[in-house]
């Protein structure tokens, strides 16, 4: 993926200037109301894809898939198993797209990347949850250090978490200069740059208002993608707060023509809940974001659902769970 | 919209729920019969312009029979205890409930409008109202209007095209509920689902007389308004009928509610939240394809945030979804009629020729049935008639302001009083606004929101009386403390 | 009074005049008609039928209606902006001002409507305390009939009545006083403001009601009062465009069904006569809610 962001001080120059002009320009954005913005994300909920739309989402949804393991757990056996997975979803079928990327800890970097390799993904990225996910509580030193040391792994995405402490605090400016820390540390010695992901975890940040200032500070920090949330708090993505992300970066686009992508993580676990989500993006931002590029899905469970409604789709009869593989 | 990357394919929901006959009779004295000439009409799918039955046309000696079976069943169902009057019509809403798939096809199929509505708002508001005035039937002695309120008698009701269940409902329920029976007229391009509501009222064993449909035209409304033997009047519909019909009453002894027209004001103010605004602005008036009457048919947007309005309303207009109202993802449905169609058509084209510019997002319309693209006029004026006249239609006039006192200065600047529109992140300045508008209804950061416990009507032009909530017995009632020569039809509180 | 060695003293005579706009003007017509009293002619008045001269009233015509209109319109902004509080202080401002005059009114009713001295201090003892009760009326209305309804979702969803602006009021033809208070305070503790047309043959309460009025902290146009025809005067007031509501107690069935008709062409608010209404009963809330409108306001609930 390029790394196509212009420098922020070139976006909105004094934006970032102060604590203070920050502060103004995220209070500045328009309020969300949230009870209207409900009852949007449930509205488009109701879109019936059936048929050929629900085959081309299927696929679509598969190929943004970020297939997931952040356990304590983690052994380099289940991120294999996982990587072959993500290569080919359906052994039984190779017309299935393999998923967007692994996600893993930083420490299972490089076991991944071997992997992905092995199984002959190519295109399937490897991206490393970093910054002291997924708390966040950490010295900055340390979340930097995080940060290279995955990137020196071999990922090719970082899924950084925001110090929502400060965020809530409100000291945005300190958030904002450690989303561009984290971006210098994404360099490669190349000079080419790891992707960078920002996690707000939007459960903690409680406010649809909250998020959508937090959706500026990381764009206009130069976030590639934001991201709801870590899956590891009780509140993860909603299609309402995914919803607010996705205007945001609408609004984004429109204000200083960069295009940013967006990951709802955590919770989705159905292929209609994924088709939901794909028809927020299909009605809030249109062709430019339909694509793994500018839009992924976090989750683990998520693909075998998808699996198995294929499997109906193409065969007309209902799918189990003993036809897909557990990995 | 088949360029895109991810086009929806079609989900028709199934219309072989619904058995239609090839022909219907009036609901008189609980059965259904010719009309007394004989004479017929059709009933037309707008969307496809397909007949979908034949109808009796009442005329002036069934609106005689309906009303004199009406009033035969008054004495036993005023006599009731409101306890069984109400279990009545708790199982209407649950039957009601059972049905409501069936009924929001049927809906679609006579009246245009999409499944999705039909199904999420229409019928569960259907439903819902019915249950609410059940629960008031045996609780009339605490409504607020005295402690031994008696009903009416016979309630000739003439109801619209728009919503003609729901209209339905929001008359039927409270006057059963307060002891009245009733004879309904739907109106003539609608009248199916009031049909259906008949065999509804069979299954739930309602006594007969209690409700009669009498299906026809405008001379049948008439008539059944100037009978003698109709205690009570209640309309929706236009302003020009309404004042019609008031004339018709005077002198008499009937009491009066009237819903009647609108042209509102869905005032944007700067600080407003834009994304739910422009929700707000599109429900506002593109809901049910803009044939509502207390549609935000004016777009009131404070200059300093214009552009950003409207390039967010224009981008928003871009992915509605005009076409088959059984699609389950169509968002705008057919124009109710030929007649509506040539109306909004000539008002729109007024709009260009006083100068407005006028703005639709590319949607092809389909080839048959009544179509009217979701459109948009800028650069208007108090003075365009598309600012005045209500359009009721998919069409939305935008003017600006500057200031708050401008605001409500232009939005009061209309004969109507029926709704209005807020949308500011300020809640004291939601309070002062709504305070100023002269409107029954003030949506405050939301619109087109109808509840059975909230009441609804007009001020002004737009009609009197309320409906739903407690208010909307008092049109049912005759309050203990008017003399019953005295009920005027200027009551749009409650007495007690 | 007699002082030793003069003649009778000539007392001094009232020119009864309208009170529009806060100010007392004559008729603009010019018109005056005579007001008799109706000892010896009960109920049928006038001197042609033997009652006693008691003043030249203003015969107020279309225009002087017309006036009267603009003079309430221009007062609803402030008289409906005032505080319900506010209102109730200048209502109960009036009850002790008609206090201080219980004789006057007293006279004045017992000539118009031939009573003893004291059945018409009774009447205007009740007119009185009918003032005193609507003044209470005013800050508990909003209460009675508005409040929160529980619709079915997340929104904060609230009634409150409004008033409904200008009303026009034909005054009872039958209780020159007690009458005109029972239907002119609710008009106005609601904060609509009034155009009255008094009793035909008996206005002269209604008059000196207006130096009360003007005494009271009312503001000018809050209340206007006309006397003269009330045919004459109803039919353009019912007509009118700016006028929202009329109030056809003083209309015989005719004229109240011609009046109502054409009251349709703006869809005012109408409240219709009722024969033999009872002044000294208790009046319920009718007279208020039939010009009140109610508002509902929608707001999400949400953070």
């Amino acid at each position: 993926m390029s790394s196509e962001v212009v420098p922020p001080s070139t976006l909105l120059p004094d934006v970032s200037s102060s604590p203070r002009a920050l502060r103004s320009y995220l209070h500045g954005l328009p309020g969300v109301d949230a009870v209207g913005l409900e009852a949007r994300a449930a509205a488009l909920g109701t879109r019936s894809i059936k048929t050929t739309a629900k085959a081309y989402a299927i696929d679509l949804a598969i190929s943004m898939i970020d297939l997931t393991t952040l356990e304590g757990a983690d052994t380099a056996g289940k991120v294999r198993a996982l990587c072959a997975k993500g290569v080919r979803p359906d052994p039984a079928d190779r017309s299935v797209p393999p998923v967007a990327a692994i996600c893993v800890y930083g420490d299972m970097v490089a076991v991944a990347k071997e992997a992905v390799a092995a199984a002959g993904g190519t295109d399937v990225h490897v991206a490393a949850v970093a910054t002291a996910f997924p708390s966040g509580r950490a010295a900055r030193s340390v979340k930097l250090a995080d940060t290279a040391e995955a990137v020196a792994a071999g990922a090719d995405e970082i899924d950084m978490v925001i110090d929502r402490g400060a965020f809530l605090s409100g000291r945005y400016l300190d958030v904002f200069e450690e989303i561009q820390a984290v971006k210098a540390a994404c360099t490669r010695e190349d000079g080419s740059r790891a992707h960078l992901k920002v996690i707000f975890e939007n459960g903690e940040l409680s406010t649809y208002d909250n998020i959508r200032r937090c959706s500026w500070l990381a764009m206009l920090a130069g976030a590639d993608f934001i991201k709801t949330s870590t899956g590891k708090v009780g509140v993860n993505a909603t299609p309402a707060n995914t919803l607010v992300m996705l205007e945001a970066v609408r609004d984004f686009r429109r204000a200083t023509g960069v295009q940013i992508g967006v990951k709802p993580a955590g919770g989705i676990r159905t292929a209609k809940d994924a088709v939901k989500y794909l028809v927020m993006v299909n009605e809030t931002l249109g062709d430019d974001w339909l694509s793994p590029e500018w839009f992924r899905f976090g989750a683990s469970s998520l693909l075998n659902d998808l699996l198995m409604q294929r499997q109906k789709l193409s065969t007309g009869r209902y799918s189990g769970p003993d036809y897909v593989t557990v990995d | 919209m088949a360029h895109q990357k991810f086009a929806y394919a079609p989900a028709p929901e199934s219309r072989a729920i619904v058995d239609l006959a090839p022909s219907y009779g009036l609901f008189i004295d609980g059965e259904f019969a010719e009309a007394a000439d004989g004479r017929v009409f059709k009933s037309v799918s707008p969307s496809s312009e397909e007949v979908l039955a034949e109808v009796a046309r009442a005329g002036e000696a069934d609106v005689d029979r309906a009303v004199r079976a009406a009033r035969k069943a008054f004495g036993t169902w005023s006599a009731l205890p409101g306890a069984e009057r109400g279990k009545y019509l708790f199982r209407i809403a649950r039957i009601l409930q059972e049905r409501s798939r069936e009924l929001a096809v049927l809906e679609s199929l006579d009246n245009g409008k999409p499944i999705r509505e039909t199904r999420d708002v229409d019928l569960p508001l259907v439903a819902a109202h019915f249950f609410y005035y059940a629960g008031w039937a045996d609780k009339l002695a605490y409504a607020g209007y005295g402690p031994d309120p008696r009903p009416l008698g016979v309630a000739g009701q003439v109801i619209p095209w728009n919503f003609p269940l729901l209209m339905l409902a929001w008359k039927i329920a409270p006057a059963l509920a307060a002891g009245n029976t009733v004879v309904l007229k739907p109106a003539e391009t609608t009248p199916l689902s009031a049909l259906f509501f008949a065999d509804v009222c069979r299954q739930a064993g309602l006594p007969r007389g209690v409700v009669n449909i009498l299906t026809g035209y405008g001379d049948a409304g008439a008539a059944l308004v100037a009978h003698e033997g109709v205690d009570k009047v209640a309309f929706t519909g236009s302003t020009e009928v309404g004042k019609a019909i008031a004339r018709t009453v005077a002198g008499t002894g009937k009491k009066v509610t009237l819903e009647l027209g609108g042209k509102a004001a869905n005032i944007v103010f700067d600080d407003a939240p834009i994304d739910q605004a422009v929700e707000g602005i599109v429900n506002g008036i593109f809901f049910n394809q803009g044939h509502v009457c207390c549609a935000g048919s004016r777009l009131l947007v404070q200059e300093s945030v214009q552009d950003e309005v409207l390039d967010a309303l224009k981008r928003r207009m871009e992915t509605l979804r005009v076409g088959d109202p059984l699609d389950k993802n169509t968002d705008i449905g057919a124009i109710n009629s030929a007649e509506q169609l040539a109306r909004i058509t000539a008002l729109a084209e007024a709009g260009e020729a006083e100068g407005a510019e006028r703005w639709a997002p590319a949607c092809e319309l389909p080839e048959s049935g009544y179509w009217f693209a979701p459109t948009l006029f800028t650069g208007v004026t108090q003075a365009h008639r598309i600012a005045r006249e209500e359009i009721f239609g998919p069409v939305l006039s935008v003017l600006t302001f500057r200031t708050p006192a401008e605001a409500v200065e232009k939005a009061n600047n209309t004969p109507y009083g029926l709704s209005a529109g807020i949308w500011t992140e300020k809640g004291s300045r939601i309070l002062s606004m709504a305070s100023k508008l002269r409107a029954g209804v003030v949506w405050a950061n939301t619109f087109n929101k109808f509840d059975p416990t909230s009441p609804f009507g007009g001020y002004k032009e737009s009609g009197y009386g309320r409906e739903g909530g407690r208010h909307g017995l008092e049109a049912y009632l005759a309050a203990a403390d008017v003399p019953a020569g005295g009920r005027g039809h200027g009551e749009g509180e409650g007495d007690r | 009074m007699k002082a030793p060695g003069t003649t009778t003293r000539l007392s001094v005579q009232k020119t009864y005049k309208l009170y529009v706009g806060g100010k007392f003007p004559r008729s603009e017509s010019g018109r005056v008609y005579e007001v008799t009293d109706s000892r010896g002619a009960k109920g049928s008045g006038g001197g042609q039928d033997g009652g006693a001269w008691l003043a030249n009233a203003p015969l107020a015509s279309r225009k002087d209606a017309r006036d009267a209109v603009v003079a309430a319109r221009k007062a609803v902004a402030g008289w409906s902006g005032a505080t319900a509080y506010n209102r109730g202080q200048v209502l109960y401002r009036v009850a002790e001002m008609l206090e201080g005059r219980r004789e006057q009114f007293a006279r004045e009713v017992a000539d118009a409507e031939g009573l003893s001295k004291a059945k018409s201090a009774a009447v205007v003892d009740a007119a009185v305390d009918r003032w005193v009760w609507y003044a209470g009326w005013t800050d508990k209305i909003a209460q009675v009939v508005g409040g929160a309804n529980p619709v079915a979702g997340p929104y904060f969803n609230l009634s409150t009545p409004e008033p409904t602006g200008v009303v026009a009021v034909l005054a009872p033809q039958d209780s020159s006083f007690l009458g005109l208070v029972s239907v002119l305070a609710p008009v106005i503790a609601t904060g609509n403001t009034a155009v009255v047309v008094a009793a035909e043959r008996a206005p002269l309460p209604a008059l000196s009601l207006g130096e009360v009025l003007a005494t009271s902290d009312v503001p000018g146009g809050v209340v206007n009062l006309l006397s003269g025809r009330t045919a004459e005067i109803a039919t353009p007031l019912a007509a009118h465009q700016d006028v929202n509501g009329i109030d056809l107690t003083g209309a015989g069935p005719e004229l109240a069904a011609e009046l109502e008709a054409a009251a349709a062409d703006n869809l005012k608010r109408v409240r219709r006569p009722a024969l033999g209404e009872d002044w000294t009963a208790d009046p319920g809330t009718s007279r208020l809610t039939a010009w009140l409108e109610t508002k509902t306001v929608w707001h999400p609930i949400g953070v």
